[in-house]
């Protein structure tokens, strides 16, 4: 590999830098997949790819007259430029502004965005001044968004990780096939929320619909208000000091302490009665295998 | 049998997938040969006074206020060894058995974090191969 400069791959077609980098299937066939860490690893916080972004050098995008694809496309032209605050006017429900950034950015939408806003990001933090349409922050990796009003249904659908914050209220599905990260709603979440979540923890300060955590496999939910329902296999749990040490940490921080505290929140987790890990009797693995 | 749910064992000791490779204690278990679930508590919250020196750095240059996804990272344990899954990677990633584990889950924990991101932003990550022959953009 190392003998193979960047400038010749650039020359290449992608099935020719796939061989010259020696990562053809074949040649992996067999090949352990182990990997160590390296204690004495150099300090290093950011992705060796990612542009050199400085919180301090801001910029302003009007993007009253773009396409979403432009505005994506000047978001990281300007990233390139090393720009680490970038405010983004206008929006007018634009659908999927702000989607894919993969690095350390300050991001400001002056406005309410259409559907699948900042999805599928690794480490901006994004703060938006309206609402947002359905699936914002879906498929989130990392990174912090705050939405300052309401949001659509399936806010933080398939979420890995991150903070995905409403300060208003949120649709339907909310958390819907959750993975990680945490989602925090100030106000009241509707019917399905946390449904088939498998990862993560979702703070409720208000109130949730029908069939809270239906399905859901794993992963935390607390619950400030009244619950509808609860769904299928969402049972509650013993709020612990700890517990109660990261929802007061992490609550004062987005500025969404209640004023009673913590203490009064229900925590609901999975009853792990739809576990079914290896369905198969072992004579019928076997047949398969 | 199908619809028939196997919570799988409780995790009783920080050491228990170190001692025991295999993790095999129910009955459904041992007549699967296979560990149910996850190795750690998964739902566990970090503990903030734990925290180590590089996190708060990586905190500081990422201008988050706490952990962030790094929450849900933990140390895991695979055959018999310490490990730590990378998303990144869809794979674990072992602890040198040279290295020495603290006697707790929530340090243990903060160790992997530290790992991980170590690992992942340097250049003998599998991902910088990747995006060489893969990046469509």
């Amino acid at each position: 590999m190392a003998s193979v400069s960047d400038a010749e791959l650039k020359n290449m077609t992608q099935e020719e830098r796939v061989t010259a980098l020696g990562m053809r299937t074949e040649q992996l066939t067999g090949k352990s997949l182990y990997v160590e860490f390296d204690p004495d690893a150099e300090e290093r916080f950011t992705y060796p790819w990612a542009p050199d972004v400085d919180f301090n050098k801001r910029t302003e995008i009007d993007t009253d007259d773009m396409t979403n694809t432009e505005v994506n496309q000047a978001i990281r032209a300007k990233m390139a430029e090393g720009y680490g605050t970038i405010v983004l006017q206008n929006p007018r429900g634009k659908h999927s502004l702000g989607v894919g950034i993969l690095s350390k950015l300050n991001l400001i939408i002056e406005g309410s965005t259409g559907y699948f806003g900042v999805g599928l990001i690794d480490g901006p933090n994004v703060r938006i001044t309206g609402r947002v349409g359905w699936s914002c922050g879906e498929n989130m990796m990392s990174g912090t968004v705050l939405v300052e009003k309401n949001a659509g249904s399936t806010f933080g659908a398939a979420m890995r990780g991150g903070d995905l914050v409403c300060r208003g209220s949120v649709g339907s599905r909310t958390g819907i096939d959750q993975k990680g990260g945490t989602i925090i709603v100030g106000g009241d979440v509707g019917a399905l929320t946390g449904f088939m979540m498998q990862r993560g923890r979702m703070i409720i300060c208000g109130n949730a619909g029908k069939n809270l955590g239906d399905s859901m496999y794993d992963g935390t939910i607390f619950v400030g208000g009244e619950t509808k329902s609860y769904g299928v296999d969402a049972v509650e749990a013993e709020l612990t000091d700890l517990d109660k040490a990261w929802l007061t940490r992490k609550l004062t921080q987005y500025g969404m302490m209640p004023d009673k505290g913590v203490d009064h929140f229900t925590k609901v987790v999975a009853g792990k009665m739809l576990w079914n890990y290896d369905n198969l009797e072992p004579n019928e693995k076997k047949l398969i295998l | 049998m199908a619809g028939t749910q196997y919570r799988g064992s409780e995790i009783k000791d920080v050491d228990q997938f170190l001692k025991d490779a295999d993790g095999l204690a129910s009955e459904r278990e041992k007549e699967i040969g296979q560990h149910i679930g996850y190795r750690y508590d998964v739902n566990l919250v970090p503990d903030y006074d734990r925290i180590t020196p590089f996190l708060t750095k990586y905190m500081e240059t990422m201008g988050w206020d706490d952990l962030n996804w790094l929450e849900d990272v933990h140390m895991g344990y695979e055959e018999g060894a310490a490990a730590v899954f990378d998303r990144n990677n869809n794979g674990w990633v072992r602890v040198p058995e040279s290295y020495d584990l603290p006697d707790n889950q929530q340090d243990r924990d903060m160790i992997a974090r530290e790992f991980l991101i170590k690992f992942q932003m340097s250049d003998r990550h599998p991902l910088v191969s990747l995006r060489k022959a893969y990046m469509k953009f």
